[in-house]
This record gives C-alpha cells, structure tokens and sequence, in this order.
C-alpha cells in the first residue's frame, strides 16, 4: 500500500491518517506552507513549520494550530513525521514521512537559490519524490538574484532620474518580502499596499528583521510617492488604485516574466523573471539529490517533466492536484479590495 | 547587434507609442547607417532570403542543449515563438568576451552564405549563438526567420525617420516604398529625392479607410460623398513608367509576374500612370470569391488552368498619377474624371472601373447595402467628393461600410494555445457545428474575445482536458460561441465541405448550451445562398 494515497481531497496518508495541504476540509492537515492553494481553509487541526504559523493564522483566522521545526519530528499513529526547509516563502516546508522503513517527501513549492530569508532548501533523501513542477520546461533557467536585483535597482534608478515612481508588483506573501531585501539599501522610500503591508506587520510582530517601510494610506501626500517604490499585490495591477502615483512605471516580478510574451499581456514596462520556485535544472537538481526511486510530479508542467524523468532513468509519473503554482496563486482578492475601499472612504 | 537588440528590447515592452518613437528615432540618430538601412528595410517588409530552414535552427539548437525534439516542441507551444524559444533554450555563452558584429555584417553574411553547404551554415549559425546574449540571440533568430513583428508598425518607422532627417512623414513614407536593395542602397541616398524619380516602379503609400463608427447621417449631407461597392481581393497600384507594368500590392509585394493577364495593359495605357484599385478574380465584369484568388496567389507558377478557372482582373477606383504628375492632392471628383476617361479608352476586359453607385439619400444607399453580398461585394466605401488621396489610415474623408457579418453558433472542440503576448494561454480554437449526433469541425478562430474571455476560457481549457503531448487539446464540447465571418465558399479540403472567409469570434454565447447550436445542414443552406 502506498504511504500517500492522491484522493479528491488531497494528498492522503492512510498510515497516520492525515492529509497534506488538502483541499477541503479534513480533521488533521500538515501545511507545506501559508499560500492560498496550500492553506486552506476549514480543517479540524493543522500542523506547520513555526514561521508558518503566524502567517496561517493570519490568512485562516482563529484555527487549532500547532509548529515544530526544521528536522524536528512527530510522531502521528505511528508515522513519523518531520519537516525540512523548502527555500520557497518564509516557513516553507518540505514533509518528510516516514514509516515501516519506507520514506516518501512531499516537496510543497520549492526553489533550490537561496534568497536570504526563506531559509535554504535541503535535499532529503528518501524512496519517493513528489515533486512540484511549476516550471518544469528548460526554457525556465533563472537567473542569479544578485543578477535580477541588480535590473531592479537599475529600472528604480532609471525611473527615479526620469520622475517616475517605481511600482513593482509582487506577490504579498512571499516576493514582496524578498523584493524588500533587494532594495533596502537604496536610497528611496518603500511603500506598501495593504495586502503587503498586513504580511509585513505580521513578520515584523513575529520578530522579523525587515527593512522600514509605509502603507499607502487614502490620505498619503500624491508627492510623497515621486521617483521611490510601490509594492503591490497582482490584484491592485491595472486599477484605479494605482492612478495616485503617476508618473509611475510598473515592473512584475514573476518566473512567467521569462517569456516576452507574457510580459506585453500584462502590459508591464518591465519583467523580472524572480521566482520562489525551482527552474529547470533547479527540479532536475532537486530530483537526483533525494535519491528518490520514485517521483510523482504535481502541478505545472507535470506531463513534461515526468517524461523526462522517464527517458532518463527515474521512474515518474503526473498526479492531477489543486495546487496552481506561481501563476495562479490567488491573493485573498475580495479581502484585500474591501480594505483599500474601505481606507479610500 | 548589441544596439539593434537593446532597441528591439525597448520596442517590445513599451507600452507608450511616444516611448516607442523615441527609442526609434535615438536608433535613428546614432547607429551606423548600413545598419540604418537594413533596420529600414527588415521594418518594411524587405528581408534577405531565409538562408536556413526553421526545421534546421531548431536541430541545431536541440543539438547543442542536448534536448530531445518532443521537448524542443512542447518549449515552442509554449512560448509560442521560434527564436525566442531558441533563444530560451541555448546554454550559457561568453558573450561578455565576444566582439560586436553589426547589423549589417550579420544580414549580409546571411545573403552570402544562402548557397552555402550546410555544415558551413551551421557552424556560422552556432558560433554566433555562442558569442551572443540571450536578447542578442533572439534578435539573430528572428532576422533569420524572417518574422519580424514586434509591435511597431511602418507608420511608425516613418514617423521616427521624418524626426530624425526633418522631412515630412508622407515624403518618407514614400521613399522608402517600392523597390530597393538594402545591401547597396545607402542611408543618404535612399531618404534623397532623386533615388525617388530614378526607381520607375515606385508605389505610393495606399490611402486607408477607417470603419465607419457612426450613423451614415452624421456624415452629412449626400452629395458630398461618393460611394462605390467595397471589393473583396487584394488592394493594389497599377503603375504604367517607362514603358513598363508594375502592380503592388498594399503589402508592397510586387506581384507583376503572377498576374500575366495585366501585362497586354502595357500596350493600352498612357505612360505615367499610376492606379488605385482591387486585384480580383472575375469573369464577364463580375467578380468572384476570394477563395479563388487564394488558388494563385502563394504559387510560384501560373498555369493555363489558373488562368482559365480564376481569370483576374483590376477594378480601378482611383488614380494617383497622371501624365507623369502626381495628382493626390487632385479632389476626388477631379481624379475620378481623369480614372473614367483612362479606363475607357482601353476597353480591355482585365482592366475595369469600378462604378460608383448613384444615391440620393442615405436611406436609399442603406437600402443598396443590403444588396452587396448579391454584388459579390462586402460592403459600401464612402469617399469624401473633395478629399486628396492621403497617407496611410486617415480619419474623416474615406469609411468603409461594410455589411453585417454572417453568423452561426458553434461549439468550441479543440484549443491550441496562441503566440506572442497569449503565449501559454489557450486562445486559438476549433469550432464545430452539429450533425446528427455527430460534430463536424468548421473553422477556426483566434480572435474576437476581451483579454478577460480569453482568460476564462483558457482556464476552462485547462480545467476540462487533461495534460498531454502536442499543441492541441481536446476539450469538453460545452461553450458555444456566435462564429461571424464575411462570406462561404465550397471546399474540398474540409470535412464540413466549406471554407469560410475572416472567421472570428462575434461574442461568446454564455446563454447557450451545445444542445442550441447550428448544423451541417444551416452552413450548406448559407453556401446556396451566398456561395455561388
């Protein structure tokens, strides 16, 4: 019998009878990390990495949640489990299970670069690999960050010399937090669109070290945002939210920025291929590292990815899941659009 | 190239035109001019011959990743680009020790090499991959595939040039028209007034018509307007110098040899002339569908039977030149006595006027309309009696008013995702109508929903078809969309039997189920109507 059973409600293990990041409400749920396709919400009790917790509860409200941490483990009916950094978000988690001497690893979102905050990704050895893939296709090779932040600070400068506020848009968990690190130490005020701001102040409580930063408030001075840096979630891209800082220029920073053509559809002055998630060879790095002789390959480009595993000696197959990967991860839209309303009025 | 790729940079993600325009003319100012010259002509349609196939590019560039061929294609489908997704896939280069080549070198070296062994290609092909960054790299795939859009249209070439040398965009637009050879025309020279008088061949750029967007009312009063019936062919320039025929097209192809048929108006028409007119097929002075245009056009060839099933003709509507003058600022009135004496004295059945329609009330001309598709026509142009013949697409003295589209409700069967800015998106699709049970393919469709459509239907797609190999997935028949299309004709290359012309999406039809749709038999009954 497999350790992890894929069900319709997610990621099933029988064993310790316990789901991870399922999709629907389950009695006991074990989250990889605090993003909308893997958090959900409605489960009777969850189990996360401790960074992850205040952020869980940030998103899912008052829920019965316990934290470990990294390479500490639990033992749930006789499975053991325990957790390993993922190098994705803040809190990000690989789940390692293990029992009757067989070890399966369920990678959440990963990326292999370490960005300075999330912590770094560890390879765990084990049988069974299932792995996101996101961006499973070798036209997806990042970039050094050093590199990219360099093009961001750049774009600042050359917006900032022609008067125009910089307005980057960034998911609010996750690349808001690290597009911070980038731009700490130029010379230019950080903004904050509530949705950013709410996982800021959340970071900044649990005691993180990040770099001093407003909230775009109805009443801010149209002035102050001149020639320095908006970050914004991708629901506030191309809404009247955004009129009060022109001049402005937008820069998306999303893996998808790779190909040109993505880019002109959202209709961004600039993209900046920065991913929280592996590139290809970051996955194929992944893979080979945990040893593993069996891969399932989740969301993203899972049907190529696999193949390819296949044609070069791993055995792999693709698993249909909810997860959405970078493209689709959801903010909390409504939510969001209520606030800034309701700080218009 | 360093330059030309930081500027194709710019041009394809600015979003301002302004930015656009100054990004061209700074390019203007400062490159080198053989590069100028080259930048003008890839711009306006004038390439070297493809030196290499795009079967070969992508060998070589699985070759040198090390990648197999079904992952090579499912990274295209993706990216929806060529050379960009070569460009995507090549390892790491040393382009940072790599010496620039210019513009110039890198086309000239591909004229030079067209006749060259393939292993010779491959290698200048290779070793200039490895020496260039991945922008530089996709600027050289597309100089080499000859597909150079990229958001900037020859309007706005022209507007940069007219900046940069001071001339007026008109003079520019129709100097740097016709027929020149980028390899030995040089910058001053081509932009130089005489170059213009010496090249007899020399179009002028076609004057356009918006769509009408108001009531035919609004214009004003009737007589100051002509009409006459909008034809369904290729726009083109007759042009009688130097005891020579020259016929262009509005894509500025010179399409001389593959319409033989106008080569006897070289003995009955006046020199100095040029014409405004549609290249169209016709038998006895009444013109035939497109579809029988598109048999000849595209072959290298023109065999007796093409000239015996699709006979083609020249409806002229305009005159541009006359007596070796140029006469566009001529009124229309004016021009269209000169165009009537002209096209009469020949009375060559190839060359025909294109009549004007007599009306005295808009109601009236409303009423003729409906009557088009009976003209094998598509419509009603309205020219303003007084108007000069303009450059380009121009607002207020010329409007097309063209007939409702025909419509049927289908349901969509495959989708295939689509290229440029809705690459990885599933936008390009397969309709099918019903018959019996069964459903029969019809057509395909790639444009005619919003932004936010195309992204809900994508997710749809994505949703209701599982992931597999190859571009184009099957999906669950249940949106039905209204498909509009401008005419139908028989064809045997198509399971349902027809062929249509420009079919797109009219509107999505959300209040439909696949149970409403059309059949086989509504489409045969559209091409008994309207087919013939």
């Amino acid at each position: 019998m497999p350790l992890i059973d894929f069900t319709h409600k997610g990621l099933y293990c029988a064993a310790g009878d316990f789901y991870i990041d399922p999709w629907q409400p389950v009695n006991k749920a074990i989250i990889t990390h605090a993003h909308s396709d893997h958090a959900r919400w409605g489960s009777n009790y969850y189990l996360c990495h401790e960074a992850s917790l205040p952020l869980l509860k940030l998103r899912l409200g008052d829920i019965a949640v316990e934290s470990i941490q990294w390479n500490e483990s639990v033992n749930i009916n006789g499975v053991k489990v325990s957790l390993h950094p993922a190098g994705h978000i803040i809190g990000s988690s690989q789940i390692r299970i293990e029992y009757n001497n067989e070890v399966w690893v369920v990678s959440g979102d990963y990326k292999i670069e370490d960005d300075g905050i999330s912590g770094k990704f560890e390879p765990v050895k084990c049988n069974v690999f299932i792995s996101e893939s996101t961006f499973g296709l070798p036209i997806y090779n990042w970039k050094p960050q050093e590199e990219i932040f360099q093009n961001i600070k750049d774009w600042i400068s050359d917006n900032r010399s022609a008067g125009r506020t910089s307005v980057l848009i960034a998911y609010s968990l996750g690349k808001a937090q690290r597009v911070m690190q980038c731009i700490k130490d130029a010379d230019v005020k950080i903004f904050l669109h509530g949705a950013i701001w709410n996982v800021h102040q959340t970071l900044l409580d649990a005691g993180y070290d990040l770099p001093v930063a407003e909230r775009v408030l109805p009443g801010t001075p149209k002035e102050h945002f001149k020639g320095n840096i908006v970050i914004a979630p991708p629901s506030a891209d191309g809404t009247p939210w955004m009129k009060k800082f022109a001049p402005y220029s937008v820069g998306v920073c999303s893996g998808w920025m790779q190909v040109r053509g993505n880019v002109r559809r959202r209709n961004a002055d600039a993209g900046f291929a920065l991913s929280d998630h592996a590139d290809w060879k970051g996955l194929l790095d992944a893979v080979k590292a945990t040893g593993a002789e069996k891969v399932f390959a989740t969301h993203g480009f899972q049907a190529a990815f696999s193949r390819y595993l296949n044609e070069n000696g791993i055995e792999a197959a693709e698993v249909k899941t909810e997860f959405r990967g970078e493209e689709e991860e959801q903010e909390k839209r409504s939510t969001t659009s209520e606030q800034e309303r309701a700080d218009e009025n | 190239m360093k330059q030309f790729a930081s500027l194709i940079k710019q041009l394809g993600t600015s979003t301002k035109t302004n930015e656009k325009l100054d990004a061209l003319s700074h390019y203007f100012a400062s490159a080198d001019d053989a590069d100028k010259v080259w930048v003008i002509a890839l711009f306006s349609g004038r390439r070297p011959k493809r030196m290499v196939s795009s079967a070969f590019l992508s060998l070589w560039c699985m070759e040198v990743a090390e990648l197999p061929a079904w992952l090579f294609e499912e990274c295209y489908h993706t990216v929806g680009d060529l050379g960009e997704t070569i460009a995507l896939l090549l390892p790491e280069s040393n382009a940072n020790k790599s010496p620039d080549k210019s513009v110039s070198w890198f086309l000239e070296s591909f004229i030079r090499l067209e006749k060259a062994d393939e292993p010779v290609k491959k290698e200048f092909i290779i070793s200039s991959w490895m020496a260039m960054s991945k922008d530089e790299r996709f600027v050289f795939n597309k100089l080499l595939t000859g597909n150079f859009r990229i958001g900037v249209s020859q309007k706005m070439i022209v507007n940069a040039l007219a900046k940069t040398v001071g001339l007026e965009p008109s003079v520019i637009a129709h100097r740097i028209s016709g027929n020149w050879d980028p390899s030995t025309a040089s910058f001053q020279e081509l932009l130089s007034e005489e170059a213009t008088n010496i090249d007899f061949s020399k179009p002028y750029p076609f004057y356009l018509a918006y769509a009408l967007d108001t009531a035919v009312n609004d214009l004003g009063p009737e007589s100051e307007w002509q009409a006459e019936w909008k034809w369904d062919g290729i726009r083109g320039q007759m042009i009688r110098r130097n005891n020579e025929i020259f016929v262009w097209s509005r894509g500025e192809e010179l399409m001389t040899d593959k319409f033989p048929e106008y080569h006897a108006l070289r003995d009955l028409l006046p020199d100095g002339i040029v014409l405004d007119g549609e290249i169209i097929p016709s038998i006895d002075k009444k013109p035939l569908p497109f579809a029988l245009l598109q048999t000849r056009i595209g072959r290298k060839n023109v065999t007796k039977k093409h000239l015996q099933d699709a006979p083609i003709a020249f409806f002229a509507y305009d005159i541009l030149e006359y007596e070796g003058q140029d006469i566009r600022e001529l009124p229309l009135d004016k021009r269209r006595s000169l165009l009537e004496a002209i096209v009469a004295n020949p009375g060559h059945p190839v060359l025909l006027l294109s009549p004007v329609i007599n009306f005295s009330s808009w109601e009236q001309l409303a009423a003729i309309r409906e009557s088009a598709r009976e003209m094998g026509s598509e419509g009603i142009m309205l020219k303003r009696r007084s108007s000069a013949y303009q450059v380009g697409r121009k607002v207020g003295d010329w409007w097309k008013w063209k007939i409702d589209p025909l419509v049927i409700d289908a349901v969509m069967i495959y989708a295939q995702k689509g290229h440029g800015r809705r690459s990885n998106l599933y936008t390009d699709y397969t309709f099918a109508v019903k018959d019996g049970d069964k459903l029969v393919s019809f057509a395909k469709a790639y444009s005619g929903l919003t932004d936010k459509e195309f992204a809900e239907v994508d997710a749809f797609v994505k949703r209701n078809s599982l992931e597999k190999f190859g571009p184009v997935r099957t999906v669950k028949p249940e949106l039905v969309f209204e498909i509009a299309f401008e005419g139908i004709a028989a064809s045997n290359r198509h399971k349902s039997g027809v062929a249509l012309r420009f079919p797109r999406i009219n509107r999505w039809r959300k209040d439909k189920s696949p149970n409403d749709i059309n059949t086989l038999d509504d489409l045969r009954k559209m091409l008994e109507t309207y087919g013939k």
